[in-house]
């Protein structure tokens, strides 16, 4: 009897621990497919909807009442260019804000602080503010008009504390050593800044920029507030009205007809598409460009 | 090393000064641009403006319409017709809601306001105060719906004494049961949802059913967009809700629509009762108002006479109750007096 205890509990500890071990195994695999099922069961149904909608038809017309005539091309075409005016305004803003901050700034300065603070508590106010923002300051307040140009503003101010921080993060990143050489060879300060830290940090800037225009592409609430949810049918000019895809989407789900559900998810998997490139563009510019020190 | 930082800092606020005037000379130059925008064809003020004018080839422009979702699908359908006889004239058509369009509408922003439901006093005076006058169009009309669930088979009509009994502001938390509604109804829970404050459906409804306009129990789902009504009163037995009727015309084996006993028997909401009057009272007009300082825009009259001439067809494909021809001459008839009324 004694005999047979003996192994049996040593084997009992044993086992306890693995089975702990397995049980924390299969939480984390579970957590894991909670996430994951979610997502594949949205994009399979989405596919299922909106995989046979996507004609030439349907990308290149403009929206109507009737779905059979109904097409995204203005959306697109929105999308595109707030896309390209976004990264206008934010790169250059931000990579300079963030040149300053690290490179320039005394920290020890109160203003400095502020200013630092400022920036990270401005990345945590929810869309829908700058969209009210943008709605009394510049549609009103400067009298632009619902126009794509005030929404790309309200969409630079939006991700902008998201690219000053990416920015710095990978200015920070670039070796001391890099600027004390620079600095010791009798390059001025911003010789070295324009020389050797921004070439260094070219790629963690560049994937913080897209990642943040990604974010900005998809956003609806701000956009909506500065009068995109409106039926327009030509393509969209700086000062001219205009739509989004987001809100296109926005808009095709709540119209009656079952067949505007349908273009919805024709949208939706055209927004991904456009998300998805822009996200293996960041990827491959980043294992493309880094460099080791 | 001092000299050179402030002198970048010097450049930084030059140039961020540079973007706020570049800014500011855009919104300016656009705000320019926006009223006095086509030139070319400013109207006699001679109070002569023959009826028939023929319309120009040739007109450009952009015309700005916002207001009633509930309308706003008949507006976008008129504005695609008319751009495909007139490529340079782009019409943009928002959907705010009634009171969001009438706000906008009042503030100068938009030449035409979608709305359900007739404007109010407080917006006659936000209009009168920014010097809007307008001129109201009934475009088309429509048979406001209420819905039950599919498998509801205890009701097919109710009084409006009975509606008035599930939406009476005194009915919150008290009416949560169909056989509080009628005793002859079973037990079963009174689950409802509606459209939200803002929407001119709920202001309409509310007057005829509750006798007040705004005045209804807040106990109920609220939404501005009728899909998610009609996916509630889908998906609860006891569920009831009201909506326009193309949204009922569009879900037709979703949810089952309610006979209505208005006084007179019961009648179910169609497009022959809701033309012929007899889906009384909750069938109800709906409107586009007019800038009239925009009719010196010939590109803005062109659209409200193509509008107004083809409203019947328009209201057909897009699934309206359309206007009878004599409410039509009448529509036209008040379009042709605004013109001729100078200023």
């Amino acid at each position: 009897m004694s005999d047979a205890t003996a192994p049996l509990t040593a084997a009992g500890v044993d086992r306890t621990r693995i089975r702990r071990g397995r049980a924390f195994h299969a939480f984390l695999l579970f957590s894991v497919a909670i996430g994951f099922v979610l997502l594949i069961t949205l994009l399979v149904d989405v596919a299922i909807d909106g995989i046979p909608q996507l004609t030439w038809h349907f990308l290149t017309s403009a929206p109507s009442t009737l779905p059979e005539r109904a097409g995204l091309r203005v959306a697109i075409l929105g999308s595109i260019f707030l896309g390209l005016l976004l990264i206008a305004f934010t790169v250059p803003i931000g990579v300079a804000t963030a040149i300053y901050l690290e490179e320039y700034a005394n920290r020890e300065r109160w203003y400095n602080k502020a200013l630092e603070v400022n920036i990270q508590n401005l990345a945590a106010v929810p869309s829908i503010v700058y969209g009210i923002l943008g709605l009394a300051f510049l549609v009103r307040g400067l009298e632009m008009g619902r126009v794509l140009l005030a929404g790309a503003l309200i969409l630079t101010l939006l991700v902008l504390p998201t690219v000053i921080v990416a920015s710095r993060e990978a200015i920070r990143a670039v070796p001391d050593g890099i600027r004390q050489g620079s600095l010791a060879l009798g390059a001025t300060q911003w010789q070295t800044i324009w020389r050797q830290v921004l070439p260094a940090a070219i790629p963690g800037i560049a994937t913080g920029s897209i990642l943040a225009l990604a974010r900005a592409i998809g956003e609806t609430a701000p956009l909506l507030l500065v009068g995109a949810l409106t039926f327009v049918s030509f393509n969209p000019t700086l000062l001219g009205p205009f739509t989004a895809i987001p809100i296109q989407i926005f808009q095709w789900v709540s119209r009656p007809q079952a067949e505007f559900k349908l273009l919805a998810a024709g949208a939706i998997i055209v927004l991904l598409i456009i998300l998805l490139a822009m996200n293996s563009f960041a990827v491959w510019l980043r294992n493309r460009h880094t460099r080791e020190y | 090393m001092r000299h050179r930082l402030s002198r970048k800092l010097l450049l930084f606020v030059l140039a961020a000064i540079g973007i706020a005037v570049l800014a500011a000379g855009c919104g300016g130059g656009d705000g320019e641009e926006g009223t006095p925008a086509p030139a070319p064809a400013p109207a006699d003020p001679g109070a002569s403006p023959p009826p028939s004018a023929p319309a120009p080839a040739d007109l450009s422009g952009r015309i700005e319409a916002d207001g009633s979702s509930t309308v706003g699908p008949l507006t976008t359908l008129a504005a695609e017709e008319f751009q495909a006889l007139h490529s340079d004239v782009q019409i943009t058509v928002g959907i705010s809601g009634s009171g969001g369009g009438f706000e906008r509408f009042c503030r100068g922003e938009t030449d035409l306001s979608n709305a359900s439901r007739p404007i109010k006093d407080s917006e006659v005076e936000e209009c009168q105060a920014n010097g809007i006058d307008f001129v109201e169009f009934r475009v088309v009309t429509d048979a406001l719906t209420v819905v039950v669930n599919p498998e509801n088979d205890f009701v097919d009509c109710l009084t409006l004494a009975q509606l008035n009994t599930i939406w009476a502001p005194e009915s919150e938390g008290m009416i949560t049961n169909w056989n509080q509604v009628d005793p002859s109804f079973p037990d079963l829970e009174l689950s409802l949802a509606g459209p939200g404050t803002d929407s001119g459906t709920f202001d309409y409804f509310t007057d005829e059913v509750n006798g007040d306009e705004g005045a209804s129990r807040a106990d109920y789902q609220a939404s501005e967009d009728d899909n998610v009504i009609v996916q509630a009163v889908q998906g609860d037995r006891g569920g009831t809700g009201y909506f326009g009727f193309s949204y009922f015309a569009e879900n037709p084996t979703a949810v089952k629509a309610l006979e209505i006993d208005g006084g007179s028997g019961c009648v179910a909401p169609s497009v022959e009762a809701a033309l012929a009057g007899d889906y009384s009272p909750l069938s109800r007009p709906l409107f586009v108002y007019a800038k009239v300082e925009s009719f010196t825009r010939p590109e803005v009259r062109e659209f409200i006479r193509f509008y107004l001439n083809n409203t019947q067809t328009l209201a057909e494909t897009a699934l309206y109750v359309p206007l009878s021809a004599e409410q039509q001459a009448d529509a036209i008839a008040s379009f042709e007096a605004a013109l001729a009324t100078p200023g």
